[in-house]
């Protein structure tokens, strides 16, 4: 078996919440291996425990029980210095809040990445401008996030997520914040990117347009796989879903 | 999957060669920081300015009674010596207040700068507690930046750096202000109330001292003041920081 096939596996990952005296599950033993280059969606309703899964892959919060293998390391081995090189590399995150750092201009939160990763200020710049190229905002360079609309701030933050090569790109929600004509040049801007450079994207959504690029879609209920489809085998039955009300 | 035990020894060791934040990059990314949060910055450091402020004032108005106290049994000594020969009416109103009733003056002087002495401690609390509560919130407001910063490779110890270097900064500028305002407005008061005669090289010793001390206490405490809620928001997980909402 090629140990590189897969690029992101879960076993029996359990999350527990607890507040007060109460402890609700978030995650219920969640069994997901991820191929090398796929785009593949995490759909479930709110509460479903999509965004849970989301941050226990991104290694963002740690599961209660289970393990997510990265590249076929466990991600509960790191130490905090091997975790902050595994997400500064390896990972790419785009949030549904766009989350740039307010202080900075569209050149300088990507290029901060870099500076993590031990680039040279030059080099950062050059390669900062080269991704904001890729995603259409080099005439925004030196423009501060708020002095930018939600679509091109979430362009920003996919430029940000590219800097320093990640073989992975977690996007949570990342059209949630946007309108309908916006959520879908980002979504096409994540296929090209996937196409091209052929980074592996995971995106929890519930937003229906992410079915139509995705290669497989994970539905995810009350914390677990409800059911794992192939784009190719639920094509015939986009028209049926496409008459239903979005949003 | 014996291969992959070398390949993890040498991302091992990548690792403590590449994640890095230079110390240049982290005062330019601090000074950025309090420049364009200006309006914000400012109020951090007023609460800062204004108990370094207090301080200063207060402490100056006892160096002034130790200054004016020294000048008067100066004064009285050489009178009693014989040495005066032009006295002046500043010279004669202390002369004559002091000679009349020297224990009642001492013990008035010495009450005076007891009671200096601890409105001293006071402004000390005041500014500690100014602080703390400056430096908390402007970490707190910023959990979810934090939060960003560590998804995108961030060490706990890059963002305690950057809060460092930041609350030293704010810390230097606002004591030295603070001192600046509460010296002047004192040393203006003494002018009025008491004269020049005060100003001599001691008031200028003793200011540069306080100068130091003020400038010490109020970096200082900012430093302290960062601490705990710089630790706290550096070793959350990042997505507990990020679902702060403030």
């Amino acid at each position: 078996m090629d140990a590189n096939e897969y690029v992101v596996r879960t076993k029996g990952l359990v999350k527990e919440y607890t507040m007060g005296d109460q402890t609700l599950r978030a995650l219920n033993g969640v069994d997901l291996d991820i191929y090398r280059g796929e785009y593949i969606s995490i759909m479930g309703p709110s509460g479903s425990g999509k965004s849970t899964l989301f941050n226990a892959i991104g290694g963002l919060d740690k599961p209660t029980s289970g393990s997510v293998f990265i590249n076929d390391v466990d991600m509960a081995q790191l130490d905090a210095q091997e975790l902050a090189y595994l997400r500064c590399h390896t990972i790419g995150y785009i949030f549904q809040t766009f989350n740039l750092i307010p202080v900075m201009t569209a050149l300088e939160n990507v290029t901060l990445p870099t500076i993590f990763a031990g680039l040279s200020t030059d080099d950062g710049i050059e390669r900062g401008i080269e991704l904001l190229k890729i995603v259409g905002l080099d005439q925004r360079l030196h423009h501060k996030p708020f002095e930018l609309s939600g679509g091109q701030q979430q362009r920003v933050a996919i430029a940000r997520a590219l800097a320093n090569n990640p073989s992975i790109i977690l996007a949570d929600e990342p059209t949630g914040n946007l309108d309908l004509k916006t959520g879908q040049e980002i979504i096409a801007l994540l296929k090209r990117l996937n196409v091209e450079q052929g980074v592996t994207i995971i995106s929890a959504t519930h937003d229906l347009k992410m079915l139509d690029i995705s290669d497989r879609i994970v539905w995810i209920r009350d914390g677990r796989i409800d059911k794992l489809e192939e784009r190719k085998n639920i094509e015939l039955k986009m028209g049926e879903m496409e008459g239903e009300p979005v949003h | 999957m014996s291969v992959d035990k070398p390949n993890a020894h040498v991302s091992h060791r990548e690792v403590r060669q590449q994640i890095k934040l230079p110390f240049s990059k982290a005062v330019e990314i601090s000074l950025k920081s309090i420049k364009i949060r200006f309006a914000r910055s400012i109020i951090t450091a007023a609460g800062i300015m204004l108990g370094i402020a207090f301080f200063a004032s207060v402490r100056m108005s006892a160096e002034f009674s130790v200054i004016h106290e020294k000048i008067v049994n100066e004064t009285v000594a050489a009178f009693q010596a014989g040495k005066l020969h032009h006295i002046t009416e500043d010279q004669t109103r202390m002369i004559s207040s002091a000679t009349t009733d020297v224990k009642a003056a001492k013990q008035d002087a010495l009450a005076a700068r007891e009671r200096l002495d601890w409105l001293s401690i006071m402004a000390l609390i005041v500014c500690t507690v100014g602080i703390t509560n400056a430096m908390l919130m402007s970490v707190t407001e910023r959990y979810k930046e934090i939060g960003t910063m560590k998804c995108l490779g961030a060490l706990d110890s890059f963002i305690v750096k950057l809060f460092f270097i930041e609350s030293c900064l704010t810390g230097f500028i606002s004591s030295v202000i603070g001192f600046l305002l509460g010296w002047f407005i004192i040393s203006l008061v003494h002018i009025f109330t008491d004269g020049l005669p005060a100003f001599g090289a001691q008031y200028w010793t003793s200011s540069l001292t306080l100068f130091g001390l003020s400038v010490l206490i109020g970096t200082f405490l900012t430093f302290i003041a960062t601490i705990p809620p710089a630790f706290r928001a550096a070793q959350m997980p990042p997505a507990a920081a990020l679902r702060v909402e403030i």
